[in-house]
């Protein structure tokens, strides 16, 4: 990568990073702010016009960086002849809008935000022009929507630039998705998704049984992008934008994407008969459509964008033709469009601006009073209608000479005369713009009295618009960069000659007739006007809102079928579908068969059995008596812990019961504000329905822990438990796959449970500001409970306790490697000792003594195991990878200390601090509930006994 | 001799424990089932304690401590339920 490929990625960063200073620089007022979005853009604009000339002589100049080379997708950039037209269009454009906005938009708008917006637009906009790499060209791709979409919706307390804002990033946005699944099919044709390879291998595409798929798909996507019918609706309402934003999107760049992707790909995809008719009909139809109703649109904005319909169909009807000759008058009309159309919408903007409305109607005589406006605005139509000496003539006549010998499903006339009808429509809404908006008498009615803009808002559309004479008069300047995109275009090696004169070709007739039929209609317009006021027409926005409507209703319906919101629902859907999983895969046949015996049943192995049968059992029956169900579940609970010692894991067993103490303590806070009783709810048939499918799955679970008890099956337990003492250093398999072998996934479910407890104390902080305070507020604590409120006993229990739980909970924390512990259970033993305090003394006493946050251990424990599993960076090593050396420090003995300890401690912080901030947020509730606090540590202290000697 | 010692014992927790079972599931009050609850978890340690003896190895007892230290929180839990309705005032 030269230095020509170091500016190439400067280029395409260069907006990006440029994108961070308007919004700062906004603070040091709106000149400043204006010049730090230009300085970034003119800077890209030279970068480039130095690599210009190499290009210009047909080098391709390339930039690479691998990103995921995996997926075939690098960060790669390429600028050949098409892409140095777009680019400089987007970056020049971008500085006469800049220019142009600085004076358009008013104090109230946020300038910093706009100018932020705009350079993300940009920078989008830059990187389809120049990636090297299909699949970073759609991300691009979707940027452009994204951005497009905050700068259509820039006004946000218009409803209408919202809604506008919405349809086109709907549109905009599903044609996207359908580029994405054209481009990934190319990609797999060609077998790369280098954009260089891919137009090299036209040949085996346009073979391909894929091609017609991809190249709809992909048509989709311009499409939709370039207004194209019948997506063409939603230009229109996008005019709903600050006419800067029309005039930098909607004429210049993003509606050229859609144009600028047929081109880049029309080597790839051109040639065929599927191109021609689909791309090129396509635009036919857009183009005479779009001039049809730009004819009657009373909206300068909305006439213009009917026109940039009109041209972008002329434009793809011109790629669509498939021959070298019309690709080269595409390209030299998108330079025509640019500037005319660009001119255009500004001057839109200042009458707008000036007089306060659009509409042509109140309209007319502005040539008095603002005689610069008008030079500008009626130089630019001119264009766009397509007289001599005004660039829009020369392309224009391209286009009627290749649409004059176009055949069209076998008619020859077809394609020329829908093209002279096109192009008189043309003429005649140029005309009218023209002469409805500065000829005829100056009236007296104009919202705000109009007069020519100050320089700076001027200066942009005059550039533009000595362009557009400059081209006219002399083509030939023009040349030079027309070849250069024209044979990036084609890949062939063309010298086209731009002139005005050409002889009496039949493309200078159909031109005559354009204008002169132009002029007729344009006399003809009030009584067509009212004909087609009249006359009935489909409201695109109206169907647009039933299509989006009818799609939220239907995707709601599917939605409610499997998520309506009743948990009984979703566990039947889960349950019922892994119970069939499961049968599915015992069907097929591949179970082995058994290769142990059944051990004998030892009579205390049958209680356990029986109590957990009963116990369940007896919750089924019980359970709409809840308090007796927690009890029920305390057996449950308790047989496991128990089951869990009988099969040789101590640690388990103890995790459990304290796991379940916690439970327990969870649901009874909870259960303090809710019905006792569950009330009965289910038929008999949901009954039947919610009995047989949990049968099904409690069968299905037994069976297949049977199956798997009855063989001998590999398991990655042997890898553990050979691995364990020599890879992790400890002799507690079980802890060691928790900090090392699966050190990683220990790491995410602490923070899921950090996340959990933060979400538990944020949801009953939303719930006490809600409308469930007031009725807390009205609970009765009246009734009949004991005297005993923290009594003498307990806390003196608890009080001993505390430093025998903490030693114990320490010990089992710091032999967690080598024995039975480890920092989880470590966690959940101090929990429940600091739990025990706040029984038995009550809430506000022990919170007093309490000095670190539970937010703050959570965060603590998640950065330490975090930073421990980063600390293996520095040494070279993957993340987490943990190691561990024995010391001897008089006089204890020696002892080992491994790194997986320390990511131990971040497990026993974060799961303290989670536990204890969850029933921390529970407990609220009852203060919340107006309940009172003590600070005393008990009912009734001895110590403040008052003797009787002291009474007397 | 031990074996008929640890057999016996065995037998006879095993036997507390359905009757613990018994007294949970028939009630028929609230405070029967917790202290049966209770009463279940001691019956517990012990068997797990018994079963340490019986394969002679120390790490059972100080798993039976560990649920002695936090097997009676869940008991006062309960009880500080029916008591006070809250657990945490």
């Amino acid at each position: 990568m030269g230095l020509g490929g170091t500016l190439l990625l400067l280029i395409a960063v260069m907006p990006f990073a440029g994108a961070l200073l308007p919004g700062l620089m906004i603070r040091a007022g709106r000149n400043v702010c204006a010049i730090s979005t230009a300085v970034p853009t003119f800077l890209a604009l030279t970068m480039l016009v130095v690599l210009a000339p190499s290009v210009m002589q047909g080098d391709v100049v390339q930039a690479q960086i691998e990103w995921l080379p995996q997926l075939g997708l690098s960060a790669s950039f390429f600028l050949d002849g098409l892409g140095l037209l777009f680019a400089g269009m987007i970056l020049g454009v971008g500085l006469l809008i800049t220019l142009y906005a600085r004076f358009y938009l008013s104090g109230e708008d946020p300038m910093g935000q706009f100018y932020t917006y705009l350079l993300l637009f940009q920078g989008a906009m830059l990187g389809i022009v120049l990636s090297d790499n299909i699949l970073l060209l759609l991300i691009f791709w979707e940027l452009t929507s994204l951005s497009s979409f905050l700068l259509i919706g820039f006004w946000k307390h218009l409803p209408e630039g919202r809604q506008g804002a919405r349809m086109a990033l709907a549109v905009t946005g599903a044609g996207g998705l359908a580029m994405i699944g054209g481009m990934l099919i190319l990609g797999n044709i060609v077998g790369s998704y280098n954009l260089t390879d891919i137009l090299a291998a036209g040949d085996q595409i346009r073979a391909s049984e894929w091609y017609l798929p991809a190249l709809i798909l992909i048509l989709l996507g311009a499409f939709t992008k370039s207004a194209q019918f019948p997506f063409h609706f939603w230009l229109p309402h996008a005019m709903a934008a600050p006419t800067p934003v029309s005039a930098y999107l909607h004429s210049a760049t993003m509606v050229k994407a859609g144009v600028f992707l047929l081109a880049r790909m029309w080597p790839a995809l051109a040639g065929t008969d599927a191109w021609f008719y689909i791309v090129s009909t396509t635009g036919l139809v857009t183009m005479v459509l779009g001039a049809l109703i730009a004819l009657f649109k009373d909206d300068l904005k909305a006439l213009l964008a009917f026109s940039t319909v009109s041209h972008l169909g002329l434009l793809t009807m011109l790629l669509g033709f498939g021959t070298q000759a019309a690709a080269v008058a595409a390209v030299f009309h998108v330079i025509n469009h640019l500037t005319f159309k660009a001119a255009l919408f500004m001057t839109a903007g200042i009458v707008d601006h000036e007089t306060h409305t659009r509409d042509i109607k109140r309209l007319g005589g502005l040539r008095h009073l603002m005689p610069i406006t008008f030079l500008i605005g009626t130089a630019a139509a001119l264009s766009m209608a397509g007289i001599p000496l005004f660039n829009g003539f020369l392309s224009k006549e391209l286009m009627l000479e290749e649409a004059s010998h176009t055949d069209w499903f076998g008619s020859a006339y077809a394609v020329p005369v829908m093209a002279t009808i096109g192009a008189l429509l043309s003429v005649a809404y140029s005309l009218r713009f023209i002469s409805h908006v500065f000829l005829g008498p100056v009236r007296d009615d104009y919202p705000h009295k109009p007069h020519d803009p100050p320089f700076g808002m001027w200066a942009a559309p005059a550039l533009l618009v000595a362009m557009v004479v400059i081209i006219g008069v002399a083509p030939f300047l023009a040349e030079g960069i027309v070849t250069a995109a024209a044979n990036a275009v084609t890949g062939a090696d063309l010298h086209p000659h731009l002139k005005i004169w050409h002889g009496f070709t039949p493309a200078l007739w159909m031109s005559v007739i354009a204008v002169a039929g132009g002029i007729v209609l344009l006399l003809l317009h009030k009584p067509l006007d009212k004909l087609w006021i009249a006359a009935p027409r489909p409201e695109a926005k109206a169907i647009f809102d039933r299509l989006i409507a009818g799609l939220v209703s239907a995707s709601r319906a599917i939605t409610e079928i499997g998520h309506n919101g009743a948990i009984s629902r979703y566990l039947a859907i889960f349950t019922a579908s892994s119970v069939a999983l499961g049968w599915v895969a015992y069907s097929s046949g591949g179970l082995s068969a058994p290769t142990r015996e059944l051990l004998p049943v030892s009579p205390v192995i049958f209680v356990g059995w029986v109590m957990l049968i009963v116990a369940t059992l007896s919750v089924v029956t019980m359970h709409h008596h809840r308090f007796r169900a927690l009890v029920l579940i305390g057996i449950i609970g308790l047989s496991i812990s128990a089951g869990f010692a009988y099969l040789s894991a101590p640690d388990l067993a103890l995790t459990q019961i304290s796991v379940e103490t916690v439970t327990i303590m969870l649901l009874l806070l909870a259960l303090h504000f809710m019905p006792k009783i569950t009330p009965k709810e289910s038929s008999a048939g949901l009954k039947l329905r919610d009995g047989v499918i949990a049968l099904g799955a409690g069968g299905g679970v037994a069976a297949l822990a049977y199956a798997f008890l009855l063989r001998d099956i590999e398991t990655i337990s042997d890898y553990h438990l050979a691995n364990s003492y020599e890879g992790g250093g400890g002799t507690n398999v079980v802890n060691v796959i928790l900090v090392d072998f699966r050190g990683y996934d220990t790491f995410g479910e602490i923070i899921v449970l950090g996340i959990a407890g933060l979400v538990i104390y944020a949801v009953m902080h939303a719930l006490l500001d809600g409308p469930a305070a007031r009725r807390l507020k009205n609970t009765d604590y009246s009734h009949d409970r004991s005297r005993d409120r923290h009594p003498m006993m307990m806390v003196v229990a608890t009080r001993v306790m505390m430093p025998i739980a903490i030693v114990v909970g320490a010990y089992i924390f710091l032999r967690g490697h080598n024995q039975p512990g480890g920092g989880f259970v470590a966690g959940l033993v101090i929990a429940i000792a600091l739990l025990m305090q706040y029984m038995a003394s009550g809430f506000a006493w022990t919170q007093e003594r309490q000095r670190m946050e539970y937010h703050t251990m959570i965060g603590l424990g998640v950065v330490i195991a975090g930073l421990t599993g980063v600390g293996s960076w520095l040494f070279g090593r993957p993340f987490l990878t943990s190691d561990f050396t024995y010391i001897h420090l008089p006089p204890i003995e020696e002892f080992e200390v491994a790194t997986a300890m320390l990511f131990d401690l971040g497990v026993f912080l974060t799961v303290l601090g989670g536990v204890m901030l969850m029933l921390y947020s529970l407990s609220r509730i009852a203060r919340f509930a107006g309940e009172t606090v003590n600070v005393d540590p008990m009912d009734y202290d001895p110590a403040d006994r008052i003797t009787d000697e002291e009474e007397r | 001799m031990i074996e008929y010692a640890l057999t016996f014992a065995l037998g006879c927790y095993a036997l507390a424990l359905l009757l613990n079972l018994w007294r949970i599931a028939v009630g028929p009050d609230a405070a029967d089932r917790i202290l049966a609850l209770d009463t279940m978890v001691i019956n517990l340690i012990a068997l797990v304690v018994l079963y340490g003896v019986w394969h002679s190895t120390a790490i059972y007892f100080e798993a039976a401590m560990l649920i002695a230290m936090v097997g009676f929180v869940s008991t006062v839990a309960y009880c500080r339920f029916l008591l006070r309705g809250d657990i945490i005032e």
